[in-house]
């Protein structure tokens, strides 16, 4: 968004005096939301926004990839156990680590489990830990973000260096702390995922909340008696949506990584369950046999996946015109 | 400039304190009694033991008490002692840490070595095939779980070709380099990591450095092509990178951790990743204590080198 420059408007309330000095003074809206108020937008424009993202979007090739991947990834999961019944609960070391043939396409592992069955199982644990965790990151970042940046001066400073503290800390570290403490279950891998990236979300829409804070429409509120509550959640927050959603993207193909990651230590959702990196897991133990089937098809799927949300993390961020440097 | 190298320095204390109080929190958060977390499981027949522990860490004071406690012995140098390991936490950093230097080290190195002409030759030929094929690339090793091509590089070169050895050297930091055979899967597989980021990053940097006023302006002076890149888009490009490094260091030695993981490799990731599995708790505050430091120490150092190489930076900060 291009703004001409604006020369000091001696009418323009509260631009160089010190803002709302914090939340605890929060005022009662006595202003209720009237969307008629006269000066608003006509109803039809911010919606032209997401159609021109759209189109953007629909342009890059790579994106539509992305899209049929996910998708028929998240279908592969989803539906497919519907169509393809395997036992995934009850071992059957009779038929362990039977190679690709007859009854089992891509073989059996360790403990007599369908491989082809398990990778759709595996998968789902991997997708809703990695879409919770991304989701639940990005809400905790975006209020944090949003609250720094709109309230600004000592709070700022503390709740950013407080930030910078936990951004030092290696993820992967901390989440393996955390987990060997507690056993996980899949919420706890959910928790702690997120608790562990919603940093880089918080630093952004900080940015942003600097920029929008000082906006007329934002000023206009507060001289209205509008509180902080109100300016973050409808002024900065909506604002900066484009921001937050590509942000977003990019944070669940992170998380699925994270959470692979911790399955393939040993510290993630435990037997019978399992997920991708689990089953990865399970195969490197039989990296000398040969068994090949029990660690490309994990491999491929977690690969396959990444990539797709990547594909699509950098075409909404072209559509949305985020300006965005990766870690 | 020096006020910016004081502030800057003031804040990365901040910072550190700040670390120094996650990981107290952590070793608060440990659950049930943290003496016989620390001691082990058999320590509860021995009350004197507890009393003891509680008495010298300070855990019959108050908590902030028990911070300070802490913090004065990190001071000295104290990380602590695994129980577990018998051996204190900066004896078993001193011999794992400069492992985990050396693996981290060459494969930074060669990644930066590698990336650093390929980011180029896509920018420059940017949107051509070849341009493609290395975005490709680096997408993948970019999603492409660490353990998994660690696994597939064991399948390939050490199960197959019978090139490579496919677990790390096993000996001390000596071994590394006569024992290089068994290194080389190690680094490549880090390396390769690291190699996607650099390289991208290096592609856009040219990218923004080829529009600038200052090529357009050799270029009409008559300069050679061959010298405008060379002397004023990659000398200009190369800058970010000292940035880059330190500011990944979070990311290079999650890296490290997997694939020493993976290897078998004896550095400071495979021992944190072994406490982790043990609920060694002193092993593990102390590695992530001494990550985190590093880490902010990284970033610092990233911050002043970017200063001091790029004027437009200083300018802007004073």
């Amino acid at each position: 968004m291009t703004m001409p420059p604006s020369s000091p408007d001696p009418f323009a309330p509260g631009i160089n005096t010190p803002l709302a000095p914090g939340l605890d003074s929060i005022v009662p809206d006595e202003f209720p939301p009237n969307d008629a108020a006269p000066g608003t937008i006509p109803a039809g424009k911010p919606r032209s926004m997401f159609v021109r993202g759209l189109e953007v979007f629909l342009e890059n090739k790579l994106a539509i990839v992305g899209v049929v991947i996910l998708v028929a990834m998240v279908l592969f999961c989803y539906l497919g156990p519907f169509l393809y019944h395997t036992d995934q609960i009850h071992t059957n070391l009779a038929i362990e680590n039977q190679g690709p043939g007859s009854g089992h396409p891509l073989g059996t592992d360790s403990s007599g489990y369908d491989v082809l069955g398990r990778l759709m199982v595996g998968g789902r644990v991997s997708l809703e830990v990695g879409m919770a965790a991304a989701i639940l990151a990005t809400v905790v970042g975006t209020l944090w973000g949003a609250i720094a940046g709109y309230v600004g001066g000592a709070v700022d400073a503390v709740m950013m260096r407080l930030v910078d503290a936990i951004l030092a800390i290696p993820t992967l570290f901390l989440a393996l702390v955390v987990v060997s403490m507690y056993p996980a279950t899949e919420l706890e891998l959910i928790i702690v995922i997120a608790l562990t990236s919603w940093l880089t979300t918080a630093r952004l829409i900080r940015g942003e909340a600097l920029s929008l804070r000082v906006r007329d429409y934002v000023q206009a509120m507060k001289v209205m008696g509008g509180g902080g509550t109100r300016a973050v959640l409808r002024h900065i927050a909506p604002n900066a949506v484009g921001t937050i959603i590509v942000s977003a993207t990019f944070q669940v193909a992170d998380a699925i990584l994270l959470v692979v990651a911790l399955s393939y230590l040993g510290l993630g959702v435990q037997p019978p369950k399992t997920d991708w990196g689990g089953m990865l897991s399970d195969g490197v133990q039989y990296t000398y046999d040969g068994y090949w089937w029990l660690i490309y098809p994990a491999g491929v799927a977690i690969i396959l996946v990444v990539i797709a949300i990547n594909f699509i993390g950098d075409a909404l961020r072209d559509s949305f015109e985020v300006r965005l440097q990766r870690r | 400039m020096i006020a910016f190298f004081v502030r800057r320095l003031l804040q990365a204390v901040v910072v550190i304190l700040l670390v120094t109080m996650i990981t107290f929190a952590l070793l608060r958060a440990i659950p049930g009694n943290v003496a016989i977390a620390i001691l082990g499981p058999t320590a509860y027949r021995n009350p004197a033991t507890i009393a003891q522990f509680d008495a010298t860490y300070g855990f019959n004071k108050p908590w902030f008490d028990q911070y300070f406690l802490w913090l004065g012995h990190l001071a000295q140098g104290n990380l602590g002692y695994s129980w577990k390991l018998n051996q204190s936490v900066a004896s078993l950093l001193g011999n794992r840490l400069p492992k985990t230097v050396i693996l981290v080290g060459i494969s930074t190195i060669i990644a930066l070595i590698v990336a650093i002409p390929i980011g180029v030759y896509q920018a420059v030929r940017r949107n051509k095939a070849a341009d493609y094929t290395f975005t490709a690339l680096s997408f993948l090793f970019y999603a492409a779980p660490t353990f998994f091509v660690g696994t597939v590089m064991i399948l390939v070169f050490a199960d197959e070709l019978h090139l490579f050895g496919p677990e790390g050297p096993q000996g001390g930091l000596v071994s590394d380099f006569t024992d290089w055979k068994d290194l080389t899967l190690p680094v490549v597989t880090l390396a390769l990591v690291t190699f996607a980021l650099f390289s991208r990053y290096m592609r856009s940097s040219t990218l923004d450095n080829i529009t600038e006023d200052y090529v357009r302006t050799a270029r009409a002076k008559g300069a050679s092509e061959r010298r405008v890149l060379i002397r004023h888009v990659l000398r200009n490009s190369l800058i970010p990178i000292a940035t880059l490094v330190g500011l990944n260091i979070p990311l290079i030695v999650s890296g490290a951790l997997i694939t020493e993981s993976v290897f078998n490799y004896p550095g400071m990731g495979y021992l944190f990743f072994q406490a982790a599995q043990q609920q060694d708790y002193p092993t593990l505050l102390g590695v992530l204590i001494v990550v985190a430091i590093a880490t902010v120490i990284g970033s610092l150092v990233a911050d002043i080198a970017y200063a001091v190489l790029d004027p437009r930076v200083r300018y802007v900060s004073s």
